[in-house]
């Protein structure tokens, strides 16, 4: 067995009584798509956060990439990659301005930076649209765009907030492509979606309901468990009973 | 130290990116200086006077009718008191007048000097001086006339009393005025606006995620606007120079270094803005309430502080514009040195001081 580059033990963030989320449990090892589910409000977002380094626990542990999150957050920064929803990249800078500026910041050389814009630039079939503003491409290459440069420093996870909100079907499929690939590479991507099918496409599913994980397992085991056909039925059974309303 | 200056680079690609941001950036302060420029030079017609004639002599009467001639004035003749004078002054009636006191060609004759006085209403300083200049250039030049058939040297006096306002202070008290104006409202509006933008597209996660430290993110965001304020404070000083008559009389070194420090007031209240607003439409409206207003109506600049009620003239000491006003009036007017502005400076420090910890506190908070 691999060791695994996201390990948590009863991690648990309390916002003054309120505790957003509870005691989560869990390892991601290399490799592996990890779906992260829940809905709105569920506490997603607040065990990203923490995993990312952008909110401190209140109690338990986690280990990202072998590094601890109350001692080392920013080697773990250095090992992590992050798209949200708002596949934020910047919107009057041109395409290689983009790719530039993320590896830069992310400590890459001139020649690394040479090199892995140009391969990125094959990758997405960017050639002839690298001196566009990212604010004339469509959407769904804005995000094949984004998670490519999540990736460009290589990390050991790369964490995807929602990243496939608002497009069509066929480029949500390409953009998981994008995330195979990775996954081929090493990288572990950590997913959170609403989209049930991106679910059956995932290693393994978390779902969370009121701040804990109800469930975790692959997929099939999942719906064997539940007795149902497909992960739509599964996440309705489970966050059916949420108490909690969605902000 | 790479990172930050790929940080900066991209800062500066944001600012040329907007042509019409940038056009304002820089077209702002030379438009203003112009603008302000050109209005103490307008010439006035037509200005209503009235000419007060104790003599009746010839050489009033050649006088009067020269100025009648011009197209400046519109003359009106009567012996008014001088408290009638005082009322149509107050009444905003005429806007000068020119007494000519009894005897004035016998003195002239005699003495081989003759005064005459010339007043004018200095409430509105431009038309004041220009109007004055007018009677001046007259008189000047009917003495040459003079001059030309007699040998013996004459000379007319112009008395000139500048009512209400004795000094002019015009141009003195626009050009800092305007230059804490301009620094506030390009440093604050651009870095709130810069900040919060980057907060509403959701690239501030993505840097905040990366091992760039914020603080940094703050430093490189400050960068391009502190240029940009550099530059705008050098034009505004060349063109006032150039055009306006009116060089720094203190050392400029002090006053970059003065002007310096007020860029970095203002840019951490930009950033005291920013973490405070979560669009870029409340941090444009927060920054312009925040700088535009105390900056006209409490720094000195368009009403003296002295009159002001005691809350309004407490109030006006935690505007950092007032501080900067004072220091930059003695500098480049008085051509004081530090030992004249070093208590404005420290209080203008500590409030930077302040406005940078509170901000960049609240900005760790957010991330907690």
């Amino acid at each position: 067995m691999q060791t695994p580059v996201i390990k948590t033990e009863k991690l648990t963030k309390r916002f003054g009584d309120f505790i957003a989320a509870k005691e989560l449990s869990f390892e991601v090892y290399p490799g592996e798509i990890f779906g992260f589910l829940g809905a709105n409000g569920a506490g997603k977002t607040t065990a990203m956060r923490m995993l990312c380094g952008l909110s401190k626990p209140s109690s338990g542990t986690a280990t990202i990439a072998g590094f601890d999150v109350y001692r080392s957050p920013n080697e773990i920064k250095k090992n992590i990659g992050y798209m949200s929803q708002k596949f934020s990249l910047h919107e009057d800078l041109t395409v290689m301005e983009n790719i530039r500026f993320y590896g830069g910041i992310y400590g890459l050389s001139n020649e690394q930076l040479k090199t892995k814009s140009a391969e990125l630039v094959e990758l997405l079939g960017l050639q002839n649209e690298t001196k566009k503003l990212v604010s004339e491409l469509p959407l769904g290459w804005k995000q094949k765009l984004a998670f490519s440069v999540a990736v460009i420093h290589q990390p050991k996870i790369v964490f995807l907030d929602e990243p496939t909100g608002g497009v069509d079907p066929v480029t949500r499929r390409q953009f998981w492509d994008l995330i195979y690939d990775a996954s081929d590479k090493g990288i572990a991507v950590f997913v959170t979606t609403h989209y049930m099918d991106e679910a059956e496409y995932c290693n393994r599913v978390s779902i969370m309901v009121d701040g804990n994980i109800e469930a975790l397992d692959t997929p099939v085991n999942l719906k064997k468990q539940f007795s149902v056909n497909s992960m739509e039925e599964v996440f309705y059974q489970l966050a059916r009973g949420a108490k909690r309303k969605a902000d | 130290m790479k990172q930050f200056f790929t940080f900066v680079k991209k800062e500066f690609y944001h600012v040329f990116r907007d042509k019409k941001t940038l056009l304002m950036l820089f077209g702002l302060p030379i438009s203003m200086i112009i603008l302000f420029g050109f209005a103490l030079t307008n010439e006035i017609k037509n200005a209503k006077i009235v000419i007060v004639d104790y003599s009746k002599d010839v050489v009033t009467q050649q006088i009067i009718s020269k100025i009648e001639a011009s197209k400046y004035f519109d003359v009106e003749r009567s012996l008014y008191s001088h408290e009638q004078l005082e009322a149509a002054f107050k009444e905003g009636k005429i806007k000068m007048a020119i007494v000519f006191p009894e005897k004035f060609n016998e003195n002239l004759l005699h003495l081989n000097k003759a005064q005459v006085q010339v007043i004018a209403d200095a409430t509105d300083i431009n038309t004041a001086t220009t109007l004055s200049n007018y009677v001046s250039a007259i008189i000047g030049d009917y003495q040459i006339q003079l001059l030309k058939n007699k040998n013996v040297p004459m000379r007319i006096v112009p008395e000139l009393r500048m009512l209400y306002n004795p000094q002019l202070k015009g141009e003195y008290t626009f050009i800092p005025g305007m230059m804490a104006m301009i620094m506030m409202l390009v440093c604050v509006m651009m870095t709130s606006i810069s900040i919060v933008k980057e907060k509403e597209l959701g690239t501030m996660e993505i840097l905040l995620v990366s091992p760039f430290k914020p603080f940094m993110v703050i430093l490189s965001k400050f960068v391009p606007y502190l240029i940009i304020s550099l530059i705008n404070v050098t034009s505004i000083l060349l063109l006032s120079w150039l055009f306006l008559d009116l060089p720094v009389k203190g050392s400029i070194l002090l006053f970059y270094a003065e002007s310096l420090l007020f860029i970095l007031t203002s840019l951490s209240l930009g950033l005291l803005i920013s973490v405070n607003s979560e669009s870029q439409q409340t941090a444009m409206f927060i920054s312009l309430m925040a700088t535009m207003l105390p900056t006209m109506l409490l720094s000195g600049f368009m009403f003296p502080i002295e009159n002001m009620p005691l809350p309004l003239q407490t109030v006006s000491n935690l505007v950092p514009s007032k501080w900067f006003y004072i220091i930059v009036r003695s500098i480049m007017i008085k051509g004081s040195g530090f030992s004249a502005v070093w208590k404005e400076t420290l209080i203008l420090a500590g409030i930077t001081f302040f406005l940078l910890i509170v901000s960049l506190k609240k900005f760790k908070i957010r991330l907690a």
